[in-house]
C-alpha cells in the first residue's frame, strides 16, 4: 500500500466522523499548546531575570585584596583591608584581552557634614569608568570626570540615599559638603538603584580616586578593582588571565588577592529557573498524556465500530500490516494535526502574554520541534495497541460481528 | 481449477468437538457455475470460508490453480484472497460513506495497482457488472440494494480472480432484484468465462447454476448437473 493510499483512506475515515475527530484532537492541541506556552514563559522569565542581573553587572570580575580561603573563611585581617592592590595594577589589567573597562576603587568610611546634618557613610574614590562598569545612572549633574581625577579636584557625587540624608529639604546640586573636614562641591546625584545588597551605591559618596588617595586616605592602595569583561562567555578565561597577570606583577606564587565572578551567582539562578521551567513543562505534559489516552480511547472505539469493515477489507485481500498501518496512520495524523494547531495556539498564548507585558516570552525552535516529535510519538504509542487489535481480527469473526 | 480432497474441519468449544466438514472431496473446473446448497448448519459457511481462503481446514488439501492453500499463513492467505478470489456477501458488502468507484478500486489498492490503471479497471468492472456510469460517483448508501450487489460483483471482478465466491447474494433482495443479480452472474459466467461458486439454501436460486452440490451435516450428499437451468435475459 502506498503512502498516498493510506493517507486518502485516513482522510476518508477521519472526516466521516468530524466531531469526534475534532474533540479527540483537542486533547492534543491543549497539551501541546500548554507545553509550548509554559516552556516559552519559563524561557522568558529566565531571560528577564538574567537581564536584570546583568543590570547589576553580571560581566563583572571583582578583584579584592587578600585571600578568601574556602573552608577557612577570610584571613584574619578581613577582606579589603589587606594592602596588596595598587594603582600600578590597573594598567596591567587594562591591557588584557577581553577586558572592556577597569574601575579601580578605594573606599573608606568618613564622617560627613553638610548644612548642619551629620552622617557616617562610605566614601569611594573612583575614576570615570566606575559609572559604566557598575551601571550607574546620573539623576542630576555629572559623574566624576577625567579632569577631576587629574586635578585631584574637590568634587563629590552623592548616592540617592545620602543625598536625602544630608539635604532633606533642598536640592544638593552645587552645595558644599565636608568630608573629613575638607570641603567638596556636589557635582552630581545618582538615581536610586534599589536593593543591591551590602554597600550599595545608594548609600555612597563618590570622589575622584586621586583625591581619595592623596588627600583623604594618604596612601595609594585600592580596596577593589572592578573589571568588566566585553564578552560574558569569556568570564573564566579573563579571570584566569587577570590572575596570572597579577601574580606576575606582584611577584608571588600564592595569590594575595581574590577574584569573584558574578557569573557563579548567575549560574545558580539559571539552574533554579531551568528547574522551575521543567516543572511547569512536566505539569503541561500531563495534559498531553491525557490527550494521548483520549486518542487511544477513540481509536479503540473506532476499531470496535468498524469491525465489519475490517472483516470486509481483509476478505478483499488486506494483510494484517495493511490494516495496522491504516489505523496507526489515523492516530498519527490526528496527533500531527493536533500538534500543529497546538503549536500555533501555544505561540498565540505567548504572543498575548508578551503583549500584556507580564513576561517577555521566547518561543524556541527546540520546544516547537520537541512538541512536534512528542505529538507524533503519542500518535504512534497510543495508536499502536488499537491498530494491532484491528490487524489481529479474524476476518470470519469480523464479518459475522453484529 | 479447484480441487478439494478429503477436507475435514473440526471446531472445539471446550470439551465438545463439532465436525463442520467431514471428509469432503470434489473438483470444480474453470468456467463452471456451481451452486452449493444445503440447509442451515450443514457446513455451507465453513466450506465457503475454506474455499475463500478465509480459514484453513483441519485436515485434507485444497488446491487452487494447483497451489496448496490449506497450509498457508495468514498473510499468504490474504494474498490468495487478493489475487485469486472475489467475494460477494449477503450484507455489508460496501464501505459506508465511500463512493461506488472507490469501493470497486479497493482490491486494487491492496494489490498495488496505481493511478489511471486502477480507475480504468474499476470502471470496466462496473460496466461489466451492469452499472450505469452516472452512478459511479454516488455514495454507497445512496444506491439501491440491487445496485449494491452489482457494485459488489464489480469489486469481486476487478482484480481478475480465478474464482468468484457469492454467499447468499440475493438473501436481502426481493425476488425481482434477485433475478437481475443472478442474471448478472450468468452473463459473467457465459460471456467472460468466470468461475462462479454460489452458496445458497434456496432451491430456485441454486437452479440458476449449471451444477448443484448438495451438502448435509458436513458431507457431500449429491453432485448433479442442473438440467432445468433457469436462464435470465437481462
Amino acid at each position: 500500500m502506498k503512502l498516498k493510499d493510506i493517507l486518502s483512506e485516513t482522510y476518508g475515515s477521519l472526516s466521516a466522523n468530524k466531531a469526534r475527530s475534532m474533540l479527540t484532537m483537542l486533547g492534543i492541541v491543549i497539551g501541546i499548546a500548554s507545553v509550548i506556552a509554559m516552556v516559552s514563559i519559563g524561557n522568558g522569565a529566565k531571560a528577564s531575570i538574567q537581564s536584570s542581573i546583568e543590570g547589576l553587572g553580571s560581566n563583572l570580575l571583582t578583584i579584592l585584596p587578600g585571600v578568601v580561603q574556602p573552608g577557612r573563611g577570610i584571613v584574619s585581617s578581613g577582606r579589603g583591608s589587606a594592602q596588596t592592590l595598587k594603582n600600578t595594577d590597573i594598567e596591567i589589567l587594562k591591557a588584557l584581552d577581553g577586558v572592556a573597562a577597569v574601575s579601580p576603587e578605594d573606599a573608606r568610611r568618613f564622617q560627613i557634614v553638610a548644612s548642619g546634618n551629620n552622617t557616617n557613610t562610605t566614601v569611594t574614590g573612583v575614576t570615570p569608568d566606575y559609572a559604566g562598569v557598575r551601571n550607574l545612572n546620573i539623576a542630576e549633574g555629572s559623574f566624576i570626570s577625567d579632569a577631576n581625577v587629574r586635578s585631584t579636584g574637590r568634587q563629590a557625587v552623592l548616592g540617592a540615599t545620602v543625598a536625602t540624608d544630608l539635604f532633606p529639604d533642598q536640592d544638593p546640586f552645587g552645595k558644599t559638603i565636608r568630608i573629613n573636614k575638607i570641603n567638596f562641591t556636589v557635582i552630581g546625584i545618582l538615581t536610586a538603584k534599589g536593593g543591591a545588597g551590602f554597600s550599595g551605591p545608594d548609600d555612597m559618596i563618590f570622589v575622584p580616586l586621586s583625591t581619595m588617595q592623596k588627600i583623604l586616605s594618604g596612601d595609594d592602595y585600592l580596596s577593589t578593582i572592578a573589571v568588566s569583561v566585553s564578552d560574558k562567555n569569556n568570564m573564566s578565561e579573563v579571570k584566569e588571565l587577570a590572575t596570572n597577570a597579577l601574580l606576575d606583577k606582584h611577584r608571588v606564587t600564592e595569590a594575595d588577592f581574590s577574584i569573584i565572578s558574578q557569573e557563579d551567582i548567575l549560574g545558580t539562578l539559571s539552574t533554579v529557573i531551568d528547574t522551575f521551567t521543567l516543572f511547569l513543562a512536566a505539569i503541561a505534559s500531563i495534559s498531553l498524556l491525557v490527550g494521548g489516552i483520549g486518542i487511544m480511547n477513540m481509536m479503540l472505539t473506532t476499531v470496535t465500530e468498524r469491525t465489519k469493515e475490517i472483516g470486509l477489507r481483509k476478505a478483499i485481500g488486506a494483510k494484517k500490516s495493511d490494516i495496522n498501518m491504516q489505523f496507526l496512520s489515523e492516530a498519527v495524523v490526528l496527533t500531527f494535526i493536533g500538534g500543529f494547531i497546538g503549536i500555533v495556539l501555544g505561540w498565540l498564548i505567548c504572543f498575548v502574554v508578551t503583549s500584556t507585558g507580564i513576561v517577555k516570552t521566547q518561543v524556541s525552535l527546540s520546544s516547537v520541534l520537541l512538541a512536534f516529535g512528542v505529538s507524533a510519538a503519542i500518535g504512534i504509542i497510543f495508536g499502536y495497541y488499537p491498530a494491532r487489535r484491528a490487524g489481529m481480527l479474524n476476518p470470519i469473526d469480523a464479518l459475522r460481528y453484529e | 481449477m479447484i480441487e478439494i480432497k478429503n477436507i475435514t474441519k473440526t471446531y472445539k468449544t471446550g470439551d465438545v468437538e463439532f465436525q463442520a466438514l467431514n471428509n469432503m472431496s470434489f473438483t470444480i473446473n474453470d468456467g463452471e457455475f456451481v451452486a452449493i446448497m444445503g440447509p442451515s448448519g450443514s457446513g455451507k459457511s465453513t466450506l465457503m470460508h475454506t474455499l475463500g481462503a478465509l480459514d484453513s481446514p483441519t485436515s485434507g488439501t485444497y488446491l487452487l490453480d494447483g497451489k496448496d492453500v490449506s497450509t498457508l499463513s495468514d498473510d499468504e492467505l490474504a494474498n490468495i484472497r487478493r489475487d485469486k478470489i472475489g467475494f460477494v456477501f449477503q450484507a455489508f458488502n460496501l464501505l459506508p460513506r465511500t463512493t461506488v468507484l472507490r469501493n470497486v478500486m479497493l482490491p486494487l489498492v491492496y494489490a498495488g495497482v496505481h493511478g489511471t490503471e486502477r480507475e480504468e479497471r474499476a470502471k470496466k468492472a462496473l460496466l461489466d457488472a451492469g452499472m450505469d456510469e452516472d452512478h459511479f460517483h454516488h455514495m454507497s448508501n445512496q444506491i439501491s440494494g440491487g445496485q449494491i450487489q452489482r457494485v459488489a460483483i464489480a469489486r469481486a471482478l476487478v482484480n481478475n480472480p480465478s474464482l468468484i465466491l457469492a454467499d447468499e447474494p440475493t438473501g436481502n433482495l426481493d425476488s425481482k432484484t434477485g433475478e437481475v443479480v443472478m442474471g448478472t452472474f450468468q452473463k459473467l459466467n457465459k460471456e467472460l468465462g468466470r468461475t462462479i461458486i454460489l452458496i445458497t439454501h434456496e432451491q430456485d436460486i441454486a437452479e440458476h447454476a449449471d451444477r448443484i452440490l448438495f451438502i448435509k451435516d458436513g458431507e457431500l450428499i449429491q453432485d448433479t448437473s442442473n438440467h432445468k437451468k433457469r436462464i435470465i435475459k437481462l
